[in-house]
C-alpha cells in the first residue's frame, strides 16, 4: 500500500512507534559521535530517514531497526569527514586524541552531584574505547540490547557480538583500573 | 569445558544469554575454576558499576523541537505529545510484530546456546499485564499493607506461594495482591509504591532451580527488572528509573536471602 510521506495517519503511526526511543537513539548517537552537536544532526537524519523507510518496516523490534538506521547515518557522517577516518580495530586508545567533552550545563541537585562525575568519569572511559567495542558495550549495557538485537542492530553474527563484548570488557576494565591508580 | 570455551560464555553468563543446559554447564566449571571464578566476579562488578551510574544522555528539548517542526503532522484528531508514553495501541501492534527474530544469521555454537526468544515475549506480556492493572480498579485484588494479609490471599488460587516481603522501611509501600495471566497462565502479581509510581512484582514457578542474577531492561519505555531464585521468577515492572528498580529488586532478594 503506497502511501505519501505527508499522510497524516501514517505520520501519526510513525510518531507514536518511534519518538518513544528517542532518548536511547541520541544517548547512543553520543557515545557513537562523542560529539553533542552532530548527535542532533545525526538523530535528526535518522527519523527522517526512518519515516522514509516506514513502509519496509516489518518488526519486530523498533528500537533496533532506529539504531541500524542511525549507525549508517554515523558511519555516513564519518565518511563524510575525510579528516576523521573510523579509528582501526587495534587502535591504542588515547585519552589526549579525544575531542573535548561537552560539559552538561543543567543545574543538578547537590545530592546528584557526586554520582554525575562518577557519570561522566565513566562516560569519557567508554569514549576512548575504539568504535566497535564502543557500540558493542554500549548497545548492550547501557540502551540494554539482547545479544540477537545488537546483532540485528550492528549487522555482524551473534558470535561477533560475543566476542566484541568481551573485549570491550577487558578494554574497559584496564582503562578503570589505570584511572584508579591515578587516584591520590 | 576448558577456560577457553568458557572464556566468552561467561560473559553471556553474566547478560543472562545462556540457556538453562549452557549455563548449568558454564557454572560447574566456573565453581571448580578459581580463575574463571574470579572473570565472571569481575564481569559482573563491572556489569553493577554501569548500572549503577546513569549513563544516558537526554535528548535536548531544542532537537526534540526540531525534529517536531521536520516530521510531517501528525493527524490533528489524534495528535500525541512528543515524547508521551506510547500508547495502548501502539504497543499492542508491538505485540502483533512477535518477536522472530530468526532471520539472524547465527553461528552454530551461538544458535544452540543462547535462550530463545521467549524470555522477551514474556516480558512483553509482562509489561502488557502492568499497563492493565494501572486502570482504575485492576491495580489491587486484596488491598492491604500487611504481608500476612497478602500471602495468604493467595492461597488455593496459584500453583506458587509468592513471597509477600514488607519493604516499607526501604521506602517501598506494599499495596496489595492481584492475580494476573501471563502466557496463558495464572501469575501472582505482589504490587509496590514508591512515592506516585507503582511497582508490579510478578513471581510464577519455574521449571528449573537454577539461580539467574538480575537483568534490566527497557520495554515501551517501562523497566523490568527479571532474576530467578529457588525455583521461582520474578519480574519487578515500573516506570520508576532503573536504579529504584534494581534497588527495591536488591532490597527484596536480600529480604528473601534473610528470611531462610
Amino acid at each position: 500500500m503506497a502511501t505519501s510521506p505527508d499522510d497524516p495517519e501514517r505520520a501519526r503511526r510513525f510518531r507514536e512507534a518511534a519518538l518513544p526511543y528517542l532518548d536511547d537513539v541520541y544517548t547512543l548517537a553520543r557515545y557513537l559521535l562523542r560529539n553533542p552537536a552532530d548527535a542532533d544532526d545525526a538523530v535528526q537524519e535518522c527519523y527522517l530517514r526512518a519515516l522514509k523507510h516506514f513502509d519496509t518496516y516489518r518488526g519486530p523490534q523498533m528500537k533496533p531497526w532506529l539504531f541500524a538506521i542511525l549507525r549508517n547515518v554515523c558511519h555516513a557522517e564519518f565518511a563524510r569527514r575525510a579528516g576523521a577516518p573510523l579509528k582501526a580495530l587495534d587502535d591504542a586508545p588515547e585519552a589526549a586524541d579525544q575531542p573535548p567533552l561537552w560539559q552538561d550545563s543543567a543545574e543538578t541537585p547537590e545530592g546528584a552531584m557526586l554520582r554525575e562525575r562518577e557519570a561522566s568519569a565513566i562516560q569519557r572511559m567508554i569514549d576512548t574505547l575504539a568504535e566497535p567495542f564502543r557500540e558493542t558495550l554500549v548497545l548492550r549495557e547501557i540502551n540494554n540490547l539482547s545479544y540477537r538485537e545488537i546483532a540485528e542492530a550492528a549487522g555482524v553474527p551473534v558470535g561477533t557480538v560475543m566476542s566484541r563484548l568481551a573485549r570491550a570488557r577487558a578494554l574497559l576494565r584496564t582503562a578503570w583500573l589505570a584511572q584508579e591508580e591515578l587516584k591520590p | 569445558m576448558t577456560c577457553d570455551d568458557a572464556e566468552i560464555l561467561i560473559h553471556a553468563l553474566a547478560d543472562g544469554e545462556l540457556d538453562a543446559g549452557h549455563a548449568r554447564e558454564v557454572e560447574a566449571h566456573i565453581a571448580a575454576c578459581p580463575r574463571c571464578s574470579a572473570e565472571l566476579a569481575a564481569i559482573r562488578q563491572l556489569k553493577q558499576a554501569l548500572a549503577g551510574a546513569d549513563l544516558t544522555y537526554k535528548a535536548p528539548p531544542a532537537l526534540r523541537q526540531r525534529l517536531d517542526a521536520a516530521l510531517p503532522p501528525a493527524q490533528p484528531a489524534n495528535v500525541t505529545p512528543l515524547a508521551a508514553a506510547p500508547s495502548r495501541r501502539s504497543l499492542l501492534r508491538g505485540f502483533a510484530m512477535g518477536s522472530a527474530v530468526s532471520a539472524l544469521a547465527a553461528t552454530g555454537l551461538v544458535a544452540i546456546v543462547l535462550r530463545n526468544d521467549d524470555q522477551q515475549r514474556i516480558e512483553a506480556e509482562i509489561v502488557s499485564a502492568h499497563l492493565r492493572s494501572l486502570q482504575a480498579g485492576h491495580l489491587t485484588d486484596v488491598i492491604s499493607t500487611d504481608q500476612h494479609t497478602v500471602k495468604p490471599w493467595f492461597n488455593g488460587k496459584l500453583d506458587v506461594a509468592p513471597p509477600v516481603i514488607d519493604l516499607t522501611a526501604e521506602g517501598f509501600t506494599l499495596i496489595g495482591g492481584r492475580l494476573d495471566y501471563v502466557d496463558a497462565r495464572a501469575i501472582g502479581a505482589v504490587v509496590y509504591r514508591r512515592r506516585q509510581h507503582v511497582i508490579n512484582l510478578f513471581v510464577a514457578q519455574t521449571s528449573s532451580a537454577e539461580r539467574r542474577t538480575a537483568k534490566l531492561d527497557t520495554i515501551q519505555g517501562f523497566n523490568i527488572r527479571s532474576w530467578r531464585d529457588r525455583g521461582l521468577s520474578y519480574w519487578a515492572v515500573s516506570d520508576i528509573n532503573a536504579d529504584e528498580l534494581n534497588e527495591f529488586g536488591e532490597r527484596f532478594e536480600r529480604a528473601m536471602s534473610g528470611s531462610s
